[in-house]
């Protein structure tokens, strides 16, 4: 298993893209934080950014990985491998590599100008929104047999975590705005990672006052350290159970 | 050795394998002729458990094989299009199979790497290749581990008559040291002095397994193409 690590790792070095990602997120971050005077308003402009980024490059790139190693998972498919490792081992490459690049790209001028709970907050949920997004990038590419509809699919999965998903929020917000909805907040905001981790870099900040009433039930939940590790545990899930799925449809596949 | 049992696969609508039984021993070498279509290739990947049968069961001495993965050790394969990463280099892939099957370096018979030079193209990527140097690479990687049992799908396909030839060869040399080998191929001179047994399937079905001299006997032709054009037509 390690071994195919090391080759899908090396693979992925080979392939420039990670590393105009890395430089775009260096890029970004001295900008960023150049441009705002208060480096915690530098980080605030930083993760709405990254809470976008990240997961598309995650998934795109992912997803574009698998489909053109399809000729190498079937030359090991046919070698004295199994099946779940090679698949996992694929997972953890491709997820390793993403996660290394985001922490390099944004954790270097984080760490410069923000080295504060909120920045280190901001850098965890970066790496695990990765990996998150490699995950669901691997079940779209093992239920879809053709690349550009896997793509397709991809993407639809991007805008529905970023923006369609918000936009259903609004929406049910507004129909209902006579009744309190904050508990009911709570429950939403699990059904999107992007969302949850955007919640939990918030509550790190002062900006979370902004948010209201829904901020101090928030803040109630996750705040303490027993909603975080929930919280934690939730996104945990959001990677495991993609991948779960993705590693039982693999097995049954047909190469 | 290797023993099919009712292996039947479909494809959506389409019925790939139906109700294939079959038994391959050591020493034999069987070809797999039939049609295009026929359902040769889908069953060469039910052997290698890349296509997943939807009912019936695979052994490998006596193993079954969707239980264990470990039997493929014991395989070497050479696929009809042989399909690699683009960006690695022929020396590469060498490389990283040797380091997969874990295989000691006193092992591996490295004949076919040195006959078909491909020494002189090791750091070639891959997908600078031609489809016969690919093949080449292919074969070369079916015979490195000196495998018990030999599987190869079309493998002189695209070949230049002198590789095909060298090719041939080794097969010759391989079959006397008692392995099973397995092929397709529809250019059926290729296999007249190569086989033991013929396997004749069409429509996803297997419709006699008979020795060569079997064969030779009921259709009473001496060379396999013509044996073979003549099972076609009484089946039409």
């Amino acid at each position: 298993m390690g071994k195919i690590i090391k080759y899908v790792m090396l693979d992925i070095l080979r392939n420039r893209i990670v590393l105009a990602y890395m430089i775009f997120l260096i890029l970004l971050g001295f900008s960023l934080f150049n441009l705002n005077d208060n480096p915690s308003k530098g980080l605030l402009s930083l993760m709405n950014v990254v809470l976008i980024i990240v997961p598309l490059v995650s998934i795109i790139f992912a997803s574009i990985y698998m489909y053109n190693s399809a000729e190498f998972i079937e030359l090991l498919v046919s070698q004295p491998l199994k099946r779940i490792n090679l698949w996992l081992s694929f997972f953890i490459g491709l997820s390793l590599s993403l996660s290394l690049a985001f922490f390099i790209g944004c954790g270097i001028p984080v760490l410069l100008f923000a080295a504060n709970s909120t920045g280190i907050m901001m850098i965890g949920m970066g790496i695990l929104l990765s990996v998150i997004f490699t995950s669901i990038a691997l079940l779209a590419t093992v239920l879809t047999r053709d690349k550009a509809k896997g793509i397709g699919v991809s993407i639809l999965l991007w805008l529905y975590f970023t923006l369609i998903f918000d936009g259903i929020i609004l929406f049910l917000l507004f129909q209902f705005m006579d009744y309190p909805l904050e508990k009911a907040m709570i429950g939403f905001s699990i059904l999107n990672p992007v969302d949850l981790s955007r919640v939990l870099i918030l509550l790190k900040m002062d900006a979370s006052a902004l948010m209201g009433v829904t901020s101090a039930v928030f803040n109630d939940v996750f705040g303490s350290s027993v909603g975080m590790t929930v919280a934690l545990f939730i996104l945990l899930l959001w990677i495991f159970f993609p991948l779960w799925i993705s590693v039982r449809k693999f097995n049954r596949k047909d190469l | 050795m290797i023993i099919a049992t009712n292996v039947t696969k479909k494809f959506g609508k389409l019925t790939a394998l139906k109700d294939v039984n079959a038994t391959c021993n050591k020493g034999q070498s069987i070809s797999l002729i039939g049609p295009n279509g026929s359902g040769k290739t889908t069953f060469i990947k039910c052997l290698l458990g890349m296509v997943v049968p939807d009912s019936g069961f695979i052994t490998f001495n006596k193993q079954n094989i969707s239980l264990d993965w470990k039997y493929r050790e014991h395989i070497g394969y050479m696929p009809q299009i042989g399909r690699y990463p683009d960006n690695m280099s022929i020396a590469q892939i060498l490389e990283m199979m040797k380091d997969i099957r874990k295989k000691k370096v006193a092992n591996l018979d490295e004949e076919l790497i040195e006959e078909f030079e491909l020494n002189k193209i090791m750091d070639k990527r891959m997908r600078t290749l031609s489809g016969g140097t690919r093949q080449k690479v292919s074969a070369a990687l079916a015979f490195l581990f000196n495998p018990d049992v030999l599987i190869l799908d079309e493998p002189t396909a695209g070949l230049d008559p002198l590789a095909s030839e060298i090719l041939k060869d080794k097969i010759r040399k391989v079959k006397k040291e008692g392995k099973l080998i397995l092929i397709t191929s529809h250019i059926l001179s290729d296999l007249d002095d190569i086989i033991s047994e013929i396997i004749y399937m069409q429509d996803g079905q297997l419709v006699f397994h008979k020795t060569w001299e079997l064969l030779k006997k009921d259709t009473g032709e001496e060379k396999l193409s013509r044996a073979i054009a003549n099972v076609m037509k009484s089946k039409i």
